[in-house]
């Protein structure tokens, strides 16, 4: 059993390194790109991949190497925010109603019942069609879908914490209210929720990436995986790269996270391993 | 069982009233651009008095509740306004783009339950033996990729590199040859591809579990065949999880065909979804939106009966309760 975790441990620490030199690289873009990412030069444009341009130029001649880490820049930021904001806000809704029961229960679990009613982007999809484009305003549209599955998960969470003896102990001593969540519920929930949050990153990545292909997320001629892919995509028969770099920038950016997700899940919950991996 | 369904369908009536107050709400956070766009399209000079002019025959000065009502009493007799970009009927137009989606997610289930239960079982059988852990690996790659960017390597591979099948995709025509479905590849395995990495690895670890079980040991000791243990048994009880792993997806594949089917000009329903957002075509985006809830909702519903009916110990446990 120690061999196993000690496993799990090693691998996850290799994830979360490569995950932080992800957000590293995100932070830095800017000096990290040997190009001005945004600079034209149509004499260079659609060049095949060269030691001058190690992934090409796109049709105006911009590198795509400097687009892709300028890219990240936009699409872990704005997906990190998304995934922190619908963290925050769903287990601040799951702990009120699991901790408050009653009617604020029921109708805090109804309105999350309705948004987990509109299937897979379709709420995102209208929300983001209305607000208009911009890449705030894709955040906006997934985080509003993207709250009520952790509301559902901190309220089971906290209805399973609620009644232990430990909460009975500190409300015994005189801890109240906030001060109880906050010092005693919270740390017993969070495990599942950092989870989930850690897994969710590379689903909101490419549902963000799909908005901003669409036209709803991030709009040209700023650098982000969706729109730089769909700006490609025309081209995608001579200029196969303006497509196949920011997309492997996109599966290598999900792939990182969610190894790291599943192999966090296997640490803090070792009884699950043999059935989720 | 009677009893079952009506309370269901009773529980659905605040879920109902929930979508359609939420895509009603939604439209009017577009607030006056509605009348603007709608004026602006049909090229009549747009003065405060016109657009004015214009809400109060639409009804748009009448407080909200009651624009509310008026639009949830047209909704129920199908009358859902008329689209801003072509002035046809909203509602008959997507009734009109529906079974083109429906077609996909039929073709993406079947193709996916296809491939994803015998590979899962393939893959718990040969629990970590080579082939288990390329499944899986393979799996992994496959979740981890955005289904855009997998119709964008599949059209360059098999329709521009290849040349096997085409990069739009037509409709499926009933030519003098049979049905030509040659369109439907691409898009369908798009979708597909996602879905069967999710498939086959928890139908691997439901498999594996059951195979773990006493009652596998018990039967295999009293020298039941291996193979009519997992055909007989393991199978049937991992039908459950394929059900609810459905329902699911009925979801996820009916707001994911938006994407796929705009790449591969697919006239379903999403990419009629997308083609209104950009034209800010406000009673088509209403339409598609509650309508694709409303579907959804009665996938689970279904879902839900048939998952009880599949597992009588479901209902037991209510009885009990």
């Amino acid at each position: 059993m120690s061999r196993l975790s000690n496993a799990t441990v090693r691998k996850m620490v290799v994830f979360a390194v490569l995950a932080v030199l992800l957000v590293l690289a995100a932070l830095f873009a800017e000096h990290l790109c040997p190009y001005d990412p945004y600079a034209q030069n149509l004499r260079e444009a659609l060049q095949a991949p060269s030691e001058a341009h190690l992934l090409g130029t796109d049709r105006y001649g911009r590198d795509m190497l400097s687009r892709v880490i300028m890219g990240g820049q936009s699409s872990i930021a704005s997906t990190l925010v998304c995934v922190a904001v619908v963290a925050l806000i769903g287990t601040a809704v799951g702990v009120v109603a699991g901790w408050r029961a009653g009617v604020l229960d029921t109708l805090l679990m109804r309105t999350s019942d309705v948004f987990l009613a509109f299937p897979g982007l379709v709420f995102a999809l209208a929300v983001a069609g209305v607000l208009g484009g911009g890449i705030q305003n894709a955040v906006i549209a997934l985080c509003a879908i993207g709250w009520p599955k952790f509301a559902r998960i901190a309220r089971s969470q906290t209805l399973a914490v609620c009644d232990a003896s430990f909460i009975q102990a500190a409300r015994m001593q005189g801890t109240k209210g906030l001060a109880l969540i906050v010092r005693h519920v919270l740390p017993n929930i969070a495990g599942p929720i950092v989870v989930c949050a850690v897994l969710d990153i590379g689903t909101m990545m490419m549902e963000l990436a799909g908005l901003s292909y669409l036209g709803l997320g991030a709009q040209p001629p700023m650098a982000e995986w969706g729109s730089m892919m769909s700006d490609g995509r025309s081209m995608l028969q001579t200029a196969p790269w303006c497509v196949l770099a920011p997309g492997l920038a996109i599966f290598i950016t999900v792939l990182v996270f969610n190894l790291l997700g599943d192999t966090l899940r296997d640490y803090l919950d070792p009884k699950k391993k043999g059935s989720a991996s | 069982m009677g009893k079952f369904i009506a309370k269901r369908l009773l529980q659905l009536i605040p879920i109902l009233v929930g979508i359609t107050f939420l895509s009603f709400a939604l439209m009017q956070l577009a607030g006056g651009d509605y009348v603007t766009t709608m004026l602006e399209n049909t090229g009549v000079a747009v003065t405060q008095e016109v657009i004015d002019a214009r809400k109060a025959e639409l009804g748009l000065d009448r407080p909200f509740i009651e624009q509310y009502l008026s639009w949830l009493a047209g909704l129920l007799h199908g009358d859902m306004g008329t689209s801003f970009v072509s002035g046809k009927d909203v509602f008959a137009t997507f009734v009109q783009h529906l079974p083109a989606t429906l077609l996909l997610t039929l073709s993406s289930v079947i193709a996916t339950l296809v491939i994803s239960v015998p590979l899962g079982v393939y893959s718990a059988i040969h629990h970590n033996k080579a082939a288990d852990y390329i499944v899986r690996v393979t799996c992994f790659v496959g979740n981890s990729l955005p289904n855009f960017f997998v119709a964008l390597l599949l059209i360059y591979v098999f329709a521009l590199v290849l040349g096997w099948l085409p990069v739009i995709s037509p409709m499926p025509t009933l030519g003098a040859s049979g049905v030509d479905l040659t369109g439907l590849v691409l898009p369908t395995a798009t979708l597909a591809i996602a879905m069967v990495s999710k498939y086959t690895r928890q139908i691997r670890a439901a498999v594996l579990e059951e195979l773990g079980k006493p009652y596998v040991a018990a039967a295999r000791s009293r020298g039941v065949a291996g193979r009519t243990v997992l055909f007989k048994s393991v199978l049937k009880s991992c039908m459950l999880l394929i059900v609810t792993l459905l329902a699911l997806s009925i979801g996820d594949l009916l707001g994911g065909t938006a994407i796929v089917e705009t790449i591969f000009m697919w006239d379903g329903v999403g990419k009629l979804a997308v083609d209104s957002i950009t034209m800010r075509d406000y009673p088509m985006i209403q339409a598609y939106v509650v309508w694709m809830a409303i579907i959804y909702v009665f996938v689970n519903l279904v879902s839900d009966i048939l998952y009880r009916a599949l597992d009588p110990r479901v209902a037991q446990q209510e009885v009990k309760a």
